[in-house]
């Protein structure tokens, strides 16, 4: 059977990720979760965070938004509204959508005002802590 | 026979609606790539959420969802998705018939863009609500559209929601469509050649059970108006990429048919202008011949 996995990542902009990789760590809805091939079909919530893949000996990482992902044996496909690569995360522009975010989220705002910018709180978050990971 | 002057003032004028018409061809066509390209990238996300819910809703057991309730009423909400402009040839005709295929007595309407709008008041039919969207199509935007035809759902006021809009062919063919909104039943992709699009069916028919964690209900609450917003999102950026196209296509039409136009008055000038030449050497030597 097969021994790696399919990684797709797509945002509804653009497809960001797609390859074959030997293992996947994801942020789930319930906490960090490590797939392998021949996982067991699974459907959960992604929280943002981030996604590092296992490719031929080398990590890649990944900064996610919410979504969702669908696991099947061969394959985890990862829908959500914000992906980035480490090393394309500009990290001032990161830090600024942070506190554009927290300086919106002290307004009074409405239902759906309040989840647009909750989203891009922890979106530019997890940018953040890609980007620093390995730093102090 | 016209005078030279009254021909000439009509190239004139012709001119100028050609060099509009051009200006115009060029703005739709450099809105028109942007459109497509947001259109076709947005493809691959719409597939895999197709493919995921195909095989989610097929693997999850007796789990039912609200949004998935499917009712014997024939009350339906129809979302119009048009342009706010004209100018683009045939498209808001097409689509408008499509809309107007509907029974008045059973239908209210949403309206995304200007036309749909006027249509619904033209037509005295029902309308529910009006909205508007942007030249680039924001997703919050369609979640305002989708939300109300949720709630206009789930709250029991219609019985179906449709959406009638342009789908993006390819530059030369665009093509009215009503696309089922809810219930959320068999669910079916805008576009069977996109990569991934495909394995839905195999997928579908594989014979594993999916876990689910958190639980089920939970997974389905997000999963499935995440997946409406979206596939609203989509509708509304096929909708302008089919404007634009409509629109740049429409207005090259027009430049072409202007610079045929100013030709012939052209020629027609040409003929008149040595005819009266021609009249005139005619008369002076007939005169000469008189007098000598």
């Amino acid at each position: 059977m097969a021994s790696t996995l399919k990684l797709e990542i797509v945002t509804p902009e653009a497809k960001i990720y797609s390859a074959d990789v030997d293992m996947v760590t994801l942020p789930g809805a319930e906490g960090e979760m490590g797939i392998f091939p021949m996982h067991v079909p699974l459907l959960t919530q992604v929280a943002a965070g981030e996604v590092v893949a296992l490719q031929g000996g080398q990590d890649v990482h990944l900064a996610v938004g919410e979504g969702f992902v669908q696991i099947t044996g061969d394959r985890v496909a990862v829908m959500t509204d914000m992906a980035i690569r480490a090393e394309d995360i500009d990290e001032a522009k990161a830090e600024e959508a942070r506190r554009r975010a927290e300086a919106r989220l002290q307004e009074k705002l409405s239902d759906d005002e309040l989840a647009v910018a909750n989203a891009a709180l922890v979106n530019s978050l997890a940018q953040l802590k890609v980007k620093r990971r390995g730093r102090p | 026979m016209p005078s030279t002057r009254d021909i000439r003032r009509r190239i004139k004028s012709v001119k100028n609606t050609a060099q509009i018409t051009k200006a115009m061809q060029m703005v739709a066509s450099a809105k028109m790539r942007r459109a497509q390209q947001a259109a076709l990238s947005g493809r691959p996300y719409a597939a895999l959420m197709n493919e995921v819910l195909a095989s989610v809703t097929t693997h999850a057991g007796d789990f039912t969802h609200p949004l998935m309730e499917k009712r014997e009423g024939d009350r339906r909400a129809v979302v119009v998705i048009s342009t706010d402009k004209g100018l683009c040839g045939s498209l808001n005709t097409n689509l408008l018939r499509e809309a107007g295929r509907f029974d008045p007595a059973t239908t209210t309407y949403l309206t995304a863009g200007r036309k749909a709008s006027q249509f619904v008041a033209r037509t005295r039919r029902k309308l529910a609500a009006e909205f508007t969207y942007k030249d680039a199509p924001a997703f919050s935007e369609a979640r305002a559209i989708s939300k109300f035809a949720q709630d206009l759902f789930l709250s029991g006021e219609v019985d179906h929601v449709d959406v009638v809009f342009t789908n993006f062919i390819n530059i030369m063919t665009q093509r009215p469509e009503v696309h089922s909104f809810l219930p959320l039943g068999e669910v079916k992709a805008l576009h069977t050649d996109v990569e991934g699009a495909s394995s839905a069916r195999e997928l579908g028919t594989a014979s594993f059970e999916y876990l689910f964690e958190p639980a089920p209900t939970d997974v389905f609450a997000a999963l499935l108006p995440h997946y409406l917003n979206f596939q609203m999102y989509q509708l509304l950026l096929e909708a302008k990429a089919s404007e634009h196209s409509a629109r740049m296509v429409a207005m090259k039409n027009a430049t072409d048919n202007a610079k045929q136009l100013i030709k012939d008055l052209t020629l027609e000038y040409n003929k008149i202008r040595q005819a009266t030449i021609t009249k005139e050497l005619l008369e002076i030597t007939s005169a000469a011949m008189a007098l000598g």
